[in-house]
């Protein structure tokens, strides 16, 4: 088995690392820090971080203040406040002017687990990605994450970055580094292709060995930039196996599956699946027993490749 | 026998304690501060009815610091709105018992929480609601120190005194103590008092363990007109367990099966000495 790691764990590490190296770095966060890892941050360099209180839309606001006047501010709180408590902030005082802020939220998606349907946000990907000029970003494990906040400390522009609660695989090289905008091809396949973003990822590995074993050639695309997505591996691996599905820890409606049915639809018309939150609120739960009773695991992958493979085009 | 205040408060502390430590999740801290001022409301001041949930003549509440459902959900047990026996479902997948308050499915839950912020302007909706109706309906609810610090807090203060909403009383569970910490390290409130009273609010200070002071705030509340009234409820988070109290540790750790022992016995012994 491989080594499990929660993206936030990595992102602890990584914004310490960071504020070494940085001294324009700033962090703030809205009394959850010690979940959302910034506490690493906040004992090392404790003159530039800001603890804002329980208050994520003025977080965000400062936030905007701060790159205004150069500086390199990171975000963090739980991805349902962030994106949702201090959305019109994102969008009017950081998306529209287009500043420097990071919005490094953690806690997204169903795998948050017992704290329920309130704190599982399954939309944020689809608010951010809706904001013209804003990146998007959902790494699938530690090592990502760790080369994204490296990657977005360096981008001059607002970005979106996304991560979870829970321990998920390792599945990056210890050495990965991020291409800006790049997807990356995980497994090569000819039948069908996976295209998955964030933890989802290493579950559409998962799957891909069920289909071999059943002689069925998987490809699997891990997609970490929702925004900008890579309109061209999706369309070159959906012209090479004329068969797509999705698969994301977010709701199907505006997120990975939705920009991948965009894309697709103009520029390579492929019958495609998503997997996903099925437009439903989530509940409490132990994260595995929610990945199932939702259908995100790698069994309703390979239901699903086998379901879209019967449309495809001869 | 649940025939005293006192008993009613033991029991909901041990609800609290056994529900979060079979949850191995849930917020114990914040919800042992409240055993008291939850036992006032439910059993001498609201008026509700278990059998008639929906009943719209009914007083609200609302607990808008939404993690506190352990205090919540045991209240609501020990008046009869569903078996004490579920509270061993709480947090778990398939229950009706969710980490945060559900109005959907809950019988007795008002109003659905757990975003901080949130729950007073819901409240606020009620009591105008309330006025419209020409209804002597009462309606409370439950706000944290930390959760002042929303600005959504400070609109709907500004709102409910503009609105003259005598019908409504807010709790602040001022308890000293948030996630990260003291709330005057992560972000300071004060002066509380002088800023709900600077917002049009009758302010009432009072010990919140203290049956009796919290039975006079709330009738010092009926009592007055034109104007809501906040009762300032000075708390000990994590009240009743002595390791467990003034600890921000335990704000959102349950305890395991040797700290639920510990605990248990302590309140018992407790309940030994006060016989005696
Ligand atoms: C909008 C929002 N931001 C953050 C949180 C996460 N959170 C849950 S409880 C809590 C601290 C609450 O402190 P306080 O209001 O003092 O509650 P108490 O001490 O009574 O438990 C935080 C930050 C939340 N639930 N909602
Ligand atoms: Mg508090």
């Amino acid at each position: 088995m491989s080594k499990m790691i929660a993206t936030r764990d990595a992102y602890k590490e990584a914004l310490v690392t960071l504020g070494q190296e940085n001294p324009n770095v700033v962090v703030l966060d809205a009394d959850l820090a010690k979940s959302t890892m910034t506490i690493g941050f906040a004992q090392r360099f404790p003159e530039r971080f800001f603890s804002i209180g329980i208050a994520e839309a003025n977080m965000t606001g400062i936030a905007a203040g701060l790159a205004a006047s150069g500086k390199i501010p990171f975000a963090s709180t739980f991805a349902i406040f962030a994106t949702g408590r201090a959305y019109e902030q994102i969008r009017n005082s950081i998306g529209y002017p287009h500043l420097n802020v990071k919005i490094a939220a953690t806690h997204a998606g169903i795998t948050v687990g017992e704290d329920g349907a309130t704190h599982q946000s399954i939309e944020d990907m689809g608010l951010m990605r809706g904001i013209p000029g804003m990146t998007v970003i959902c790494p699938a494990d530690g090592v990502e994450t760790a080369a994204a906040v490296r990657a977005i400390a360096d981008y001059v522009g607002p970005v979106y970055l996304r991560m979870g609660r829970s321990a998920v695989p390792v599945i990056m090289p210890k050495d990965y580094e991020m291409s800006w905008g790049k997807a990356v091809y995980l497994r090569e396949g000819r039948d069908v292709s996976l295209v998955a973003t964030g933890m989802m990822s290493a579950v559409a590995l998962e799957a891909a060995e069920v289909l071999a074993a059943e002689g069925i050639g998987a490809e699997v695309l891990h997609v970490p930039f929702i925004k900008p997505l890579d309109q061209e591996a999706v369309v070159a691996t959906a012209k090479k196996t004329g068969a797509v599905v999705t698969a994301e820890e977010h709701s199907i409606i505006n997120g990975l599956g939705s920009a991948v049915a965009e894309c697709l639809s103009e520029q390579a018309p492929t019958p495609i699946c998503r997997i996903g939150i099925q437009d439903t609120f989530g509940e409490s739960g132990k994260p595995a027993q929610l990945l199932e009773k939702y259908s995100l695991t790698a069994k309703d992958i390979v239901a699903a490749a086998k379901q879209v493979m019967l449309q495809k085009r001869t | 026998m649940l025939n005293t205040n006192e008993a009613i408060a033991r029991e909901i502390r041990r609800e609290i304690l056994k529900a979060t430590a079979a949850a191995k999740s849930g917020h114990p801290g914040g919800s042992l501060s409240l055993a008291e001022i939850m036992t006032v409301l439910y059993f001498d001041e609201m008026k509700v009815d278990a059998n008639d949930p929906q009943n719209p003549e009914r007083d609200r509440f609302v607990m808008s610091k939404g993690h506190a459902t352990p205090v919540l959900y045991a209240t609501l047990a020990l008046k009869g709105f569903f078996p004490v026996a579920e509270l061993a479902s709480f947090r778990q997948i398939n229950s009706r018992l969710q980490g945060h308050p559900d109005m959907k499915h809950i019988p007795g839950v008002d109003f659905t929480t757990g975003s901080l912020g949130q729950g007073l302007s819901g409240a606020l909706g009620m009591a105008l609601a309330g006025k419209l109706d020409h209804s002597p309906r009462r309606v409370y609810t439950i706000i944290g120190d930390g959760e002042c610090q929303e600005g959504q807090i400070w609109e709907a203060a500004m709102a409910a005194s503009h609105y003259k909403l005598d019908n409504l009383v807010v709790i602040l569970d001022y308890n000293n103590l948030q996630i990260c910490g003291e709330i005057c390290d992560v972000m300071n409130i004060e002066p509380i008092q002088d800023k709900w009273k600077a917002f049009g609010w009758h302010v009432i200070e009072l010990d919140g363990h203290d049956f009796s002071q919290i039975r006079a705030a709330l009738q010092g509340a009926r009592a007055t007109k034109g104007q809501p009234t906040l009762l300032l409820a000075h708390t000990v988070k994590g009240k009743g367990i002595s390791f467990m109290e003034n600890k921000a540790e335990w704000h959102g750790s349950a305890p395991n099966a040797e700290q639920l022992a510990l605990a248990l016995a302590e309140l018992a012994e407790k309940e030994v000495v006060r016989h005696e």
